[in-house]
């Protein structure tokens, strides 16, 4: 008998992906990069504003709010993309 | 017993094939793996591929608690200074201290101490206590330093633990390490007596 490695390939034999798996990997690895900066760039908001807030500045509470949903929209829009790949 | 077929990999003939194929961590054939890697060979770049999307997955969470913290701040900005609303105490009697005096009281009764001070014949201040640094003790005092003599200078409030100063009309940091305003209970001159009326709660 004939051993195969094994693969978890199940989808049905007519239906493929629209990208190979090498190039999902290019994607899924492009996304990682572009969610980790948003994410720093998220940090970064959230210390700034603790920071001003604390200090007695509230003008930019609302503003630094937003920005930061902005980038939970941008991730969750990337996160979305790549689960739609497969 | 048969060899083992070639595993294919990036090179192979038609792109979908490389998809039907799996190539172990470190790129070796599976002969020359380990005895556990060749009894469960499992799907590695797949694998490899499902963890970085979880990866993805987890770091959007991260996301979502950052956005949750920046409104827990828009929150406090709007719901976390106000004034507490707090019945009227009598603290001190105004003939007891001199312009320039301090004495020490609690509003409301049980509280951390706090500072009233006589800035003028009808004017009072008064903070809380305790440094916004440290929670060392505040006094008011004279600053010297910076070519100024100490008599010179206005009152201001100090604090002796890391040489901290507070404006006194403000109960803003003037210098030293705190960083926050002291927190102000408002107060009110009524015949001869003055009362607090309320406490601005500190930021954080
Ligand atoms: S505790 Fe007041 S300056 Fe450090």
């Amino acid at each position: 008998m004939k051993h195969r490695p094994a693969f978890s390939d199940e989808r049905a034999p007519g239906r493929r992906p629209p990208f190979v798996r090498a190039q999902r990997m290019t994607i899924v690895n492009g996304i990682l990069l572009f969610v980790v900066l948003i994410v720093i760039l998220q940090l970064w908001l959230l210390t700034a504003t603790m920071n001003a807030y604390l200090g007695g500045d509230t003008g930019v509470v609302w503003p630094a709010a937003l920005a930061s949903l902005v980038c939970l929209g941008l991730n969750a829009g990337l996160l979305w993309y790549l689960y739609r790949l497969d | 017993m048969s060899p083992e077929p070639p595993l294919i990999s990036r090179g192979a003939s038609a792109p979908q094939d490389a998809d039907r194929s799996t190539v172990p961590p470190d790129g070796r054939p599976l002969a020359e793996q380990p005895k556990w890697r060749r009894d469960f060979p499992i799907d590695w770049p797949q694998d490899e591929y499902v963890s970085r999307r979880d990866l993805v997955k987890f770091i959007c969470l991260t996301s979502v608690a950052f956005v949750v913290g920046q409104f827990w701040i828009v929150g406090k900005s709007l719901f976390g200074r106000r004034e507490a609303a707090l019945p009227a105490l009598a603290i001190a009697d105004v003939d007891e201290l001199p312009i320039g005096g301090a004495k020490t009281f609690r509003y409301p009764e049980g509280s951390t101490p706090r500072l009233l001070v006589r800035t003028g014949a009808a004017t009072f201040v008064a903070y809380d206590q305790q440094c916004t640094h440290l929670l060392c003790p505040i006094v008011p005092a004279h600053r010297e330093g910076m070519g100024v003599a100490a008599s010179e200078r206005g009152l201001e409030l100090h604090c002796p633990c890391h040489n901290g100063w507070f404006d006194l009309e403000t109960g803003r940091p003037l210098a030293g390490p705190p960083r926050r305003p002291l927190p102000r209970v408002s107060v009110e001159v009524r015949g001869s007596i003055v009362y607090a009326t309320g406490v601005e709660e500190p930021a954080a």
